[in-house]
């Protein structure tokens, strides 16, 4: 399995898993931070967008995610004012622009985008601002990982560890996971020689019988990875359980704000609404999030669910698999 | 989400509480936060992610990087009905 949804991404591009032999077979976690923010964080900022004298800044691919009765990108269609951003320490020059309006930054994202989300809370109260907060809902890998292999239905045998993750964080959480489940892991880089060499490395481990932690991505990870990175992160957020969506509740697998930064907790700020909605009873992104199937076993796959019309999370993410299925490949993958 | 790219910094500069540079990512220009990475230097390739560099690069490692990027876009532009790439490329 490969957890990262960038590296799903480039499997699908290029092809790689038609190029493997018969008999080994890549199957796509989890590691679409789009796809697992939960349902109610998509309203939440919904409804945060909707308020008069708000601004709802967020990361790009979050806007056309379905919430449970819109989304972001109707909102703002409808008169939110709702902005992109790339970085987002943009979304403080926002407040500081903006100071009679109340700017919600929508901060999620992996461990690879928890340094920035908490060095831009660690901004906005540096500079005392009064009109800015963040809806937070991270994720973190090593807790899903773990929560794979303890269900019954999982049948993976290796992991391809997400990179850019263990840039920030290290190696020394997977190592844990090889201790403890005798299941090899390579951490692995995105290019298609990447996948390609992480894949190779965790075959030759499976067949003699090995169990080890090994790194592809030498170039961008060491073992105990970014220590600044991970300073800001302890500084700014605590571990705290976590929905994710499709999934359901993984405990002490998500960041929240710590209580120094109440002032900026979105949750704490705003009153909202506590929604408890299903997902769409069609949608398979549960199972597909899991690796339990493909994009491809969904009846709806490129017929009620589309980029366009998209009936769970990762069929509009980026780095969704089912949209990388639909992108690259849209009749049933051979398997 | 989770992508980073490689890019060169051109130039640095201090700014209240941030180090910040001018990387340059192939055709692009942007400023970038060093604060995660403060050993880098100009010259040198950082891999950046939302606007912050995580880590630095080997210089040959991010060429290469580069190289496969543009065999791509000129795979695609050659090709654009391409779904499966080719066995040889």
């Amino acid at each position: 399995m490969e957890i990262c949804g960038g590296q799903t991404h480039t499997i699908m591009r290029y092809g790689l898993d038609e190029l493997l032999p018969k008999g080994l077979v890549l199957v796509h976690g989890p590691g679409c931070p789009v796809c697992v923010t939960p349902l109610e964080t998509i309203d939440a900022a919904i409804d945060i967008a909707s308020r008069p004298g708000t601004i709802l800044v967020s990361y790009g691919d979050m806007l056309r995610v379905p919430g449970s009765r819109s989304d972001l990108l109707r909102a703002k269609a409808q008169g939110a004012d709702v902005r992109v951003v790339y970085s987002p320490m943009e979304s403080v020059k926002i407040a500081q622009e903006n100071p009679s309006r109340k700017v919600v930054f929508l901060a999620i994202g992996f461990e690879t985008t928890a340094p920035a989300n908490a060095m831009t809370a660690w901004h906005a109260r540096k500079n005392g601002l009064k009109n800015f907060a963040l809806l937070v809902s991270h994720v973190l890998v090593p807790p899903a990982i773990r929560g794979l292999l303890t269900s019954p239905a999982n049948r993976v045998q290796a992991f391809i560890a997400p990179g850019h993750v263990c840039t920030i964080m290290g190696c020394g959480e997977y190592k844990q996971l090889v201790d403890d489940f005798k299941v090899p892991i390579v951490v692995g880089g995105f290019e298609p020689v990447d996948i390609l060499q992480s894949t190779l490395m965790l075959v030759k481990q499976l067949e003699a019988g090995e169990a080890r932690l090994e790194n592809q991505y030498v170039r961008s990870v060491g073992f105990h990875g970014n220590l600044q990175a991970q300073r800001i992160m302890a500084e700014v957020f605590e571990v705290a359980d976590q929905k994710w969506r499709g999934i359901g509740a993984i405990p002490q697998s998500g960041l929240r704000l710590r209580a120094e930064f109440a002032d900026f907790d979105a949750w704490n700020v705003f009153d909202l609404k506590s929604l408890c909605v299903e997902e769409p009873a069609e949608c398979l992104s549960a199972q597909v999030l899991q690796g339990l199937k493909k994009p491809t076993d969904c009846p709806a796959f490129g017929m009620r669910c589309t980029p366009e019309n998209p009936l769970g999370a990762p069929m509009v993410s980026s780095e969704g698999a089912c949209a990388a299925y639909y992108r690259y490949r849209r009749h049933a993958a051979a398997s | 989400m989770c992508l980073a790219i490689p890019g060169k910094i051109l130039d640095l500069e201090q700014k209240e509480h941030s180090r910040l540079a001018r990387v340059q990512f192939g055709g692009i220009t942007r400023t970038v936060s060093l604060d995660f990475v403060p050993e880098a230097v100009v010259g040198d390739y950082v891999m950046v992610h939302v606007g912050f560099a995580i880590s630095r690069v080997d210089a040959a490692e991010a060429e290469r990087t580069y190289k496969v990027l543009a065999e791509m876009g000129a795979l695609l532009e050659e090709f654009p009905e391409l779904e499966v790439p080719s066995s040889n490329s």
